[in-house]
């Protein structure tokens, strides 16, 4: 449950919110925890949050991590789940 | 994948595991908490625990926000879902956690109560919108990673002015939790547990930063080094600190600088305090209760605290017997001392939260090292015939 995964934000939209692309998967998150966020920023999302930027190295190699931890799967599934 | 290989180099992990050996004095003996669930799965999912040389050994904290709820929180998570007709959403770790006498949030469903999963508080508020007519709670619970989008929540809620909407709230503090298991009996006197040094948890610092455990590094002379969660940061940061104890020094330091900084995140902070207030003191499972510890809701957004919204009875809450996790959270145990272990208690019939969610030891222990589990288990049941009876 304390997972955060990388993604890249694609778009910015109203009321903080903003839509990253995770391997294929795209979703609406908020961005309201953080400051300045941009297009093509990296971000760590936990529980539908952004909770941190990250380098696209960091990223890239976070998910590969998780992608052989068996962990990578079960996060997207969760994600998927989300309603908002 | 440059990067990817880089980090992920066998050769890498034999080089670190070599200097631990080297720095690793033989005359004493490192016992190193990993605060983090997080932590305790790379241990185990890569070996790290068979790389170190004997003399340096992992302890499993209590970091599994799940694991660390104690039952009477649940148990009125339940009743406030069965009592009050409204909808209750919870993340999926806490479904299937058993209660007094068993009852999962998943059995009340199960039985009619209107209670649904959500991946986070943004699928809650939805709920709400959507059910004008319904009460709907948001069962919160997790350490400081998951509490800022809580307190945006409840925010929000406010803008919308969403009458319908409320927040159980059951977040707690990291660092409180650690200077209290160095400040505990176990530690301090009976010897029960022996902790040389911490590795603190990532994400949760990218939130507070590194500066909330210098306190009790401090006065207690125990060194943290906050770490990655991949298995080379986690061997990188174990090296960090036996150096530290071999210098006799105990300061914070900061293994994983890619993400987490001394001042974390500033503005998730500043959103949290502006929502919660600390609470004089707080029960966690295993460590009892803690002042200091967890997070209520500011007077200021009394109108969405679920506590104060409906009547919650006082009732007698009791643990499933002879579950060990209160003891296992404390790092007085470990699953292997558990008599239900594998027999009893399975990932499909667990009797305590450390085999429910994925971050427990219970459950790594499940996932990794089953077989030689249930194989000590047993030889400690046969050494010890009472305890079968
Ligand atoms: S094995 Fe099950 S019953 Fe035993 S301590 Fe772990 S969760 Fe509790």
């Amino acid at each position: 449950m304390c997972l955060a995964i990388p993604a890249r934000v694609t778009a910015l939209e109203d009321g903080d919110m903003a839509v990253v692309a995770l391997e294929g998967i795209k979703k609406r998150i908020s961005v309201a925890l953080l400051e300045d966020v941009a297009v093509d920023d990296f971000v760590l999302v936990h529980v539908g949050y952004a909770l941190h930027k990250v380098s696209p190295e960091e990223a890239e190699r976070t998910l590969a991590m998780m992608a052989e931890a068996g962990v990578l799967q079960e996060e997207l599934a969760e994600i998927a789940e989300g309603q908002a | 994948m440059k990067y990817v290989d880089e980090y992920r180099n066998r050769d890498l992990a034999r080089t670190l595991a070599d200097a631990i050996r080297r720095e690793a004095r033989a005359e004493r003996s490192y016992h190193i908490m990993e605060f983090c669930g997080g932590h305790t799965h790379a241990i185990f999912r890569y070996g790290v625990q068979g790389l170190m040389p004997g003399n340096v050994k992992y302890v499993h904290g209590p970091g599994c926000p799940v694991c660390v709820l104690p039952v009477r929180r649940l148990d009125d998570a339940v009743e406030i879902a069965e009592h009050h007709d409204v909808i209750l959403c919870t993340y999926g770790d806490m479904m299937r956690v058993p209660g007094t006498k068993q009852r999962s949030l998943i059995r009340a469903k199960a039985e009619g109560a209107d209670i649904r999963m959500v991946y986070s508080t943004l699928d809650a508020l939805k709920i709400a919108r959507d059910n004008p007519e319904r009460q709907v709670v948001f069962f919160a619970i997790g350490f400081e990673t998951t509490t800022p989008p809580t307190a945006v929540a409840i925010k929000q809620a406010k803008a919308e002015g969403l009458q319908n909407f409320s927040v159980f709230c059951n977040h707690v503090l990291t660092p409180a939790a650690i200077a209290h298991i160095l400040g505990s009996p176990d530690v301090q006197e009976t010897g029960a547990v022996q902790i040389d040094g911490f590795l603190g948890p990532s994400h949760v610092s990218s939130v507070i930063g590194s500066r909330p455990y210098e306190a009790a590094a401090r006065l207690y002379r125990k060194p943290v080094v906050i770490a990655g969660f991949e298995p080379l940061d986690v061997m990188q940061s174990t090296l960090m600190v036996i150096r530290q104890i071999n210098e006799g020094r105990h300061d914070v330091e900061n293994e994983y600088t890619r993400v987490v900084t001394r001042d974390g995140n500033t503005k998730a902070q500043s959103l949290v305090n502006d929502v919660l207030e600390m609470r004089d003191s707080f029960e966690w499972r295993g460590l009892g209760s803690v002042p200091d510890s967890a997070l209520k809701i500011r007077d200021a957004y009394q109108f969405f605290d679920a506590e104060k919204r409906f009547e919650i009875s006082q009732k007698q809450s009791r643990e499933v017997k002879s579950c060990e996790c209160p003891a296992i959270l404390r790092g007085v145990k470990r699953p292997s001392d558990c008599k239900l272990f594998g027999t009893v208690c399975t990932p499909e019939n667990p009797m305590g939260a450390c085999m429910v969610s994925s971050e427990g030891a219970c459950a790594a222990y499940w996932t990794y090292a089953r077989h030689q589990t249930i194989a000590e288990a047993k030889a400690k049941r046969e050494q010890k015939p009472e305890a079968v009876a």
